[in-house]
């Protein structure tokens, strides 16, 4: 069924009794000519790509759990392409043009909002670093724009300007920057990928990955085994695991990411907001609450739930950075499984299993990836060549030394 | 999380600093080829379970210790020294 105004107004007529399911909850066939492993944003998307744009739609996406259960329905839901590097810029700027048309291109209301993410400086050379990162977005041809303390202060009057030890010098906002809704994603992209034909098979964990001679040719699930041409992993924060059914090791260690949700509140904050002198980005959602996260626990962990010393260090960065929010209740707090890779930069790639693709090291920034991420790996798999806005995400530059380190951290996964 | 410090006993999470993985141990010498440092420097098991690890106790005795810890649940199993460490305790 297509969605538009005129379905709604014909179906609140009915009671809204027919709306029908948005996809089928499909059960495994023996063979595929692909099979995805991971029902989050990245699987989905990838398959709808496949079928969309490769003509590969004989597709299963196989989900341990529910569709989104993983990061996609975890996040902060931040979108924003405002990266310094040239191996970077490309890549997240192309996925925030496929934003712009997803909701159209899916009929699915995603929520996308181009509210503008504000990254607040704090010192000169904070100022200056940021210069330099808008002016490289600026040549890669994506909207960058130095605001001076006045514009913000007019903008967001209740921050703490002159905070004795980080007062506020300056941002660098990205207008075409925003949020989209989480869940919405997934389901459009199930949805989506489901009209053209791709199997979505939920409660069916991936327990091996059959390889012959150096070729996969199927996985092993919980609801038995499947053959495939094709395998590619989208499994975020279990990508170690994954490969390791393959006989890989990764550079990649899986860390916990909490996040928070306030009561609802009236609008307040119309756009994304960083600290810039801690770990701390802050919006507000539809529906009022605020939405905000800081840095990862910073231990190895698969348990999706953290500890309150980072509870601790969110909160005062928050205080530090708008002293009113003393007053807000925290409302819900969880964690996600994200994979963080050892130079903070993603993989998407094929391993040395041949018909064995790879997406996986997102770290903090994946949501934002998603209809990218999708893509690029739709193109490998169906050209077995990478997408050119990819083509740096390979999984040896580790061993190559063709490092993509964003935050010059160095191979320390929990410093990125 | 608490971790029980075998100098100073029961111990909140924020006085401790992590480093990782305690079971990739540097190449040295002529062992220490291009391929054998690729592995120290960038590949890891990545367990869901137990993982021995480095923790630096840096609020307290400022000692190194070997933490025995799941990664699943959390539970620590057992915490010594760094320098008592047996290899492969987590195994
Ligand atoms: C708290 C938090 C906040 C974040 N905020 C942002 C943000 O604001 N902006 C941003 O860009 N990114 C953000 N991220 C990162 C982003 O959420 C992830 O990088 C991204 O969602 C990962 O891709 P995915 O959606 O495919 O992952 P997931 O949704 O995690 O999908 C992976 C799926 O694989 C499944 N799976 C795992 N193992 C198996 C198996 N053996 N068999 C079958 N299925 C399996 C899992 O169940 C899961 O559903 C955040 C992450 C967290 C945790
Ligand atoms: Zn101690």
């Amino acid at each position: 069924m297509r969605y538009s105004g005129f379905s709604l107004i014909a179906q609140s007529l009915k009671g809204h009794a027919g709306w029908g399911p948005a996809w089928r909850d499909a059960s495994p066939k023996s063979t595929y000519d692909v099979v995805i492993i991971g029902g989050g944003g990245h699987g989905l998307a990838t398959a709808y790509y496949l079928a969309s744009r490769y003509g590969v739609s004989n597709v299963a996406v196989i989900e341990k759990g529910y569709i989104g259960s993983g990061n996609a329905g975890r996040n902060t839901t931040i979108i924003r392409s405002n990266y310094l590097l040239s191996e970077n810029i490309p890549f997240f700027e192309s996925s925030m043009k496929l934003w712009e048309g997803l909701e159209q291109e899916l009929n699915y209301n995603a929520m996308v909002s181009q509210r503008g993410a504000l990254l607040l400086c704090h010192s000169d050379a904070q100022r200056d670093a940021f210069a330099r990162r808008g002016n490289a977005m600026r040549l890669a041809g994506v909207d960058a724009e130095i605001m001076e303390v006045e514009q913000i202060r007019a903008m967001l009057p209740f921050l703490d300007y002159e905070n004795a030890r980080f007062p506020i010098r300056g941002g660098l906002m990205q207008w075409r920057a925003g949020t989209a809704r989480h869940d919405a994603v997934v389901w459009g992209y199930a949805r989506a990928a489901d009209a053209r034909g791709v199997d979505i098979v939920q409660n069916c964990e991936v327990t091996g990955i059959s390889v012959e001679n150096g070729r996969v040719v199927g996985v092993d699930t919980t609801r038995g085994q499947i053959k495939a041409k094709k395998v590619a992993l989208a499994v975020a924060g279990n990508s170690s695991r994954v490969a390791a059914m393959a006989g890989l090791r990764l550079p990649i260690e899986s860390h916990v990411l909490q996040a928070f949700v306030s009561e609802g509140l009236k609008p307040l904050l119309n756009c994304v907001l960083t600290f810039g002198a801690g770990h701390l980005y802050i919006s507000q959602s539809d529906k009022g609450g605020l939405v905000f996260g800081g840095g990862i626990d910073g231990y190895n962990s698969y348990a999706q739930r953290g500890n309150l010393p980072t509870i601790e260090d969110v909160m005062e960065a928050a205080m530090g950075l708008w002293p009113a929010l003393g007053r807000v209740r925290v409302l819900r707090h969880w964690g996600g499984i994200m994979d963080m890779s050892m130079d903070g930069s993603p993989i998407i790639d094929h391993t040395s299993v041949q018909g064995l693709y790879i997406n996986a090291g997102w770290c903090y920034g994946g949501f934002k990836a998603t209809p990218a991420s999708g893509m690029c790996l739709a193109h490998l798999v169906a050209k077995d060549e990478p997408h050119p806005v990819a083509a740096a995400y390979r999984l040896d530059r580790f061993a190559t030394g063709r490092l993509i380190d964003e935050r010059g951290m160095g191979a320390q996964p929990n410093l990125h | 999380m608490r971790i029980a410090c075998p100098h100073c006993g029961l111990r909140d999470l924020q006085e401790f600093t992590y480093l990782g993985d305690a079971s990739p141990s540097r190449p040295d010498g002529l062992a220490a080829t291009e391929s054998a440092m690729f592995d120290y420097v960038y590949l890891r098991e990545n367990p869901r379970g137990l993982l021995e690890e480095l923790w630096f106790h840096n609020a307290g005795c400022r000692a190194w210790l070997a933490v025995c810890r799941d990664t699943l649940t959390h539970t620590i199993q057992s915490v010594v020294p760094a320098n008592k460490r047996k290899k492969g305790a987590a195994a």
